[in-house]
């Protein structure tokens, strides 16, 4: 996983609420065995016109031109602004990988699902929940400016707009040193190694039925 | 005197195997179910890694989510979804996984299939990487889905990451009225508390109504959990949970079932738990309910008509409404048994077990479907529900009917095989996600109970099934 750096990025947002992980990206390209290439089909039966199937050439496909990601600058998004439970229901971890893949590195709402919530931290990606009165107002400057910019700064946990007034967000600390370093939780779970197998020695003595 | 604990904070304590002091724990995990669609990115982790699985014997497999629903014996036509199965296949016999594979009698849907074969058992934790992973809630085992990245670490630690959520507890009081289902009652839920009212939660549910219910029943409640939010949904072990337990093909045995009863037994919340939440629903409150918007929350009694977003206050919620209705071709105000279905379909992990298949062979028993119904359809959770249903009769009262009578799996309740709605077809579906498109683009999905989907399909709209 790569480090997450500070950043300024252009802000797209979606004013709905619940938008669900089937939104984000439809069933029909969960049939790709592999964490790539789902970028193109983030948010498909929102940004197409015309219906799409996995293998098919999506750019030969009509745009919605009222779609948020299909105008300038907004197609080079790398914040989504968005309404409360974002990405609820499905688990696929295809959602994570179809935001990144286009390029959105942070998610703002109001709150958001947890297994989402969950997922994003195993890629990178940088959900952020804001009060819904300061939610509101960044749709409000959203609407407003034309190529609004936020930036991002997880150090120091807050999101700062064009006038440098920054906005705090709440983060588990072990989630953000994970994401600042870029690590895989995996080779840090095997570090306990040892204390598991420990842990199983008891465990199964005392619930041979498991075993 | 000893802490009154919750059933959550007591299944989570048999399984810390340690704790970080920002509260960050690591979680143990006893069972682990595996599916073609989630899964194939994370075998394809550890073997660039170089991981190896921690506990093979812990993974039960199966294909469901791509498998066809008919015309088995030309396998899967559709070339992306075959790769996805074959890859399934090839990644357990390499590691020598269980894994029922297509063709095999006891292949289905996963969370109908584990507790099927007794591989979901009280105080387990059980993950799999669906968000309907909750269904196991229903034996008191701490259950819930995950992404494809976790799915890879607990193959690689047999562990998860993670923070305790708050404890939550619904209690359904009271008895339901004749003809209220499981379905009815977690939708009724969901309408109360919302589609995040159990956000960072797990909710336990208890109360007569609930547990009055069947296995099946619990299994219901628990599976539409995510759809309040919460990850897993709880329900206390009791003599229902042991008489279905019992006997089944990876059930305890002889003296290590006595054991695994006496362990059993304190897996109930303590009088006097404290809970983060609570909510009280009175039982009696409870009608068949219908779905009429996009979002499972938006729910009602099917002898109400179409909610108005114009007597909403929220400017958001209102304009979230009227958006649904646009999509679902709804007016506010109209009456249910105006709602016209084009297809009905009965299956999924929230309704395909045999008790739901009876039900709604009750409801269609000696009628036919209307004539405007293009298609009905019944897709049974697993090839041993097929088979005991077909033992029973209840595929020729289908049959007879007008349904068609399907082979087992995921089915139209996600429509990743062929079984899908096309734009603007309206369905009466027993599954359990009404968004935008689930069942295929452009579709209307309305969620109901197996004897309301039934109702449905005699009359040709919505009807409570109570007075046909």
């Amino acid at each position: 996983m790569e480090k997450f750096e500070k950043f300024s990025g252009v802000v797209a947002a979606i004013d709905r609420p619940n938008i669900d992980t089937d939104a984000i990206i439809p069933k029909q390209y969960l049939k790709s065995i592999k964490r790539s290439g789902f970028g193109i089909n983030l948010f498909d039966d929102w940004r197409y016109l015309d219906p799409g199937e996995p293998g098919q050439d999506h750019s030969e496909r009509r745009l919605n031109p009222d779609f948020v990601l299909n105008r300038d600058p907004c197609k080079h998004a790398q914040i989504l602004l968005a309404r409360e439970n974002f990405a609820c229901g499905s688990s696929r971890e295809h959602a994570v990988w179809a935001l990144m893949d286009f390029g959105i590195k942070v998610v703002i709402a109001p709150s958001f699902a947890d297994i989402f919530y969950n997922n994003s931290f195993k890629n990178g990606l940088l959900p952020i929940a804001l009060d819904s009165g300061l939610v509101d107002q960044l749709f409000n400057e959203f609407e407003a400016n034309e190529g609004y910019l936020l930036g991002i700064d997880l150090e120091k946990q807050v999101v700062v707009d064009a006038n440098g007034i920054e906005m705090e967000f709440d983060l588990d600390e072990f989630r953000k040193y994970c994401l600042l370093n870029g690590f895989d939780d995996i080779g840090l779970t095997m570090q306990y190694a040892e204390t598991i197998k420990a842990f199983e020695r008891k465990y199964y003595q005392n619930m041979p039925w498991l075993n | 005197m000893k802490m009154a604990k919750t059933l959550y904070d007591k299944i989570w304590e048999m399984h810390e195997v340690r704790r970080d002091d920002d509260g960050t724990g690591l979680l143990y995990i006893d069972r682990h179910l595996v599916h073609e669609v989630t899964s194939p990115q994370a075998f394809e982790g550890l073997e660039i890694a170089q991981r190896s699985l921690w506990r093979k014997r812990s993974i039960l497999a199966v294909p469901d989510h791509n498998v066809p629903t008919t015309g088995l014996e030309h396998g899967i036509t559709d070339p992306v979804a075959r790769l996805q199965v074959d890859t399934l296949n090839q990644n357990c016999d390499k590691y020598e996984l269980t894994e029922f594979k297509m063709g095999d009698v006891r292949q289905g849907i996963v969370h109908v299939i584990g507790p099927e074969q007794g591989a979901t058992l009280p105080g387990m934790t059980v993950v799999c990487g669906d968000s309907h992973t909750s269904t196991h809630g229903a034996f008191a085992a701490l259950a819930f889905g995950i992404g494809t990245s976790e799915v890879e670490h607990v193959m690689a630690t047999q562990c998860l990451i993670q923070k305790k959520s708050r404890n939550m507890r619904v209690t359904v009081d009271g008895a339901v009225a004749d003809g209220i289902t499981a379905k009815d009652i977690v939708l009724h839920i969901i309408g109360v508390i919302g589609t995040a009212g159990g956000t960072g939660c797990t909710i336990e549910f208890t109360g007569e109504a609930i547990t009055n219910l069947s296995m099946e029943g619990r299994m219901t409640v628990c599976n539409m959990t995510i759809e309040a939010g919460a990850r897993a949904g709880l329900i206390a072990c009791d003599q229902t949970t042991l008489d279905y337990i019992r006997g089944r093909p990876f059930s305890p045995q002889d003296e290590t079932w006595d054991q695994a009863v006496a362990c059993w037994s304190d897996l109930h919340s303590d009088p006097g738990a404290l809970f983060d939440r609570e909510v009280v629903i009175d039982a009696s409150d409870i009608a068949p309910q219908v779905t009429w918007g996009t979002s499972p929350e938006m729910v009602c009694s099917v002898r109400q008509n179409i909610p108005d977003p114009a007597r909403e206050q929220d400017p958001i919620k209102a304009g979230g409404m009227q958006t649904a209705l646009d999509y679902m071709g709804l007016e506010a105000n109209m009456p249910f048994d105006q709602v016209i279905v084009d297809k009905i379909f009965i299956g999924s992990c929230t309704n395909s077990r045999i008790e739901d298949l009876r039900a709604a062979a009750a409801v269609i028993k000696g009628r036919k479907i209307a004539d405007s119904i293009k298609l009905a359809m019944v897709v049974p959770g697993s090839g041993l529900i097929k088979q005991q249903a077909e033992d029973e009769g209840l595929d020729r009262i289908f049959i007879e009917a007008g349904f068609e009578w399907r082979e087992p799996g995921c089915s139209m309740c996600l429509g990743m095989n062929a079984d899908q709605l096309k734009p603007g077809e309206r369905c009466a579906s027993t599954s359990n996600r009404n968004f935008e498109g689930r069942q295929g683009q452009g579709g209307r999905t309305h969620l109901v109970s197996p004897a309301m989907a039934a109702a449905a399909a005699v009359e040709g709209h919505f009807v409570d099934v109570r007075e046909i």
